[in-house]
């Protein structure tokens, strides 16, 4: 099964990237844009006998390695 | 004085930490590769050092956090051994939460390289007892992610506890209230942003980093 993480900064945590980035594209003529967060993508294959299955060990990987959850959100699509 | 400074692959500070410990305190001191599974006898520190360990892969100093030797390392700290984290070892220690808290990018989003002045905000610990009656001491720092995270709570607490050890006099990176380096409760685990590897003689434009290490020596 593909297993797809989203990592995101948390609410409330400085996303300098986010900030950077927001401001090159309102250099670049599009002023109206806001809140531009820069987060992760993780994809993988994961072997499991259900999706649920495959999601409760994603979520544990995401627990152990793949967010820092002091600072970072994430969340998880199989399939 | 005993001790190791382990060397993951992408440490760049790690020979600089041995030259500081055996030319600022006299110490025998053994480099133990990240992958190792036991720690030699009867350390009085482990330093964990700066660099870019896994080549700052997914988050700084998450990979090294879960490196073979890590498990010793925190064993060695349960025991009460002292363990230093500097800059990238700062980022190690959060990462394996032996230290509350987190080091995002740097507010100004540049790495910033120089010299900071310091204020010793607690110099009751084992790591910063030569510091007594020193408001002020100057390191180096080096660093693209030095900016320490805590919740709220967690500041307050570690304010109130006394487990803010240094300080920014002049904040260079965004680190919250200021925090350049704090300890654990127990008092033996120390992560900091600035170099007192950079700083321990003279030669070296500054020597206020020996104190830290004759300080761990002192109380071994």
């Amino acid at each position: 099964m593909k297993a797809t993480v989203h990592v995101f900064l948390k609410p409330g945590v400085l996303d300098v990237q986010g900030k950077a980035v927001e401001s090159a594209l309102h250099g670049l003529g599009w002023p109206d844009v806001a809140h531009v967060r820069v987060g992760r993508v993780i994809e993988f294959e994961v072997d499991a006998a259900s999706p649920a299955a495959a999601e409760a060990e994603v979520k544990a990987m995401c627990e152990k390695l793949l967010a820092n959850t002091v600072i970072e959100a994430y969340r998880v699509e199989i399939g | 004085m005993k001790a190791a400074v382990i060397v993951f692959p992408g440490s760049n500070c790690d020979r600089d930490c041995k030259v500081a410990l055996e030319r600022s305190a006299g110490a025998q001191v053994h480099m133990v590769w990240h992958g190792d599974t036991e720690l030699p006898a009867g350390l009085d520190l482990i330093v964990l050092p700066g660099g870019f360990s896994y080549g700052d892969y997914l988050r700084c100093g998450a990979m090294a956090s879960l490196s073979p030797v890590m498990a010793e390392v925190k064993a060695a700290a349960e025991r009460g051994v002292a363990v230093a984290g500097i800059c990238n070892g700062f980022q190690i220690l959060c990462e394996a939460r032996m230290l509350p808290g987190a080091l995002l990018r740097n507010a100004g989003l540049k790495y910033v390289c120089k010299p900071v002045d310091l204020e010793v905000v607690n110099s009751q610990t084992r790591f910063t007892a030569g510091y007594r009656g020193r408001r002020s001491v100057t390191m180096t720092v080096g660093n693209g992610e030095g900016n320490y995270f805590a919740d709220e709570a967690t500041l307050d607490r570690l304010e109130g506890e006394g487990q803010v050890v240094f300080r920014y006099r002049d904040n260079p990176n965004g680190s919250a209230r200021d925090i350049a380096g704090i300890i654990n409760e127990r008092g033996n685990v120390l992560g900091m942003m600035p170099h007192p590897d950079r700083a321990f003689e003279d030669d070296l434009g500054r020597a206020d980093g020996a104190l830290l290490f004759q300080s761990v020596l002192a109380s071994a």
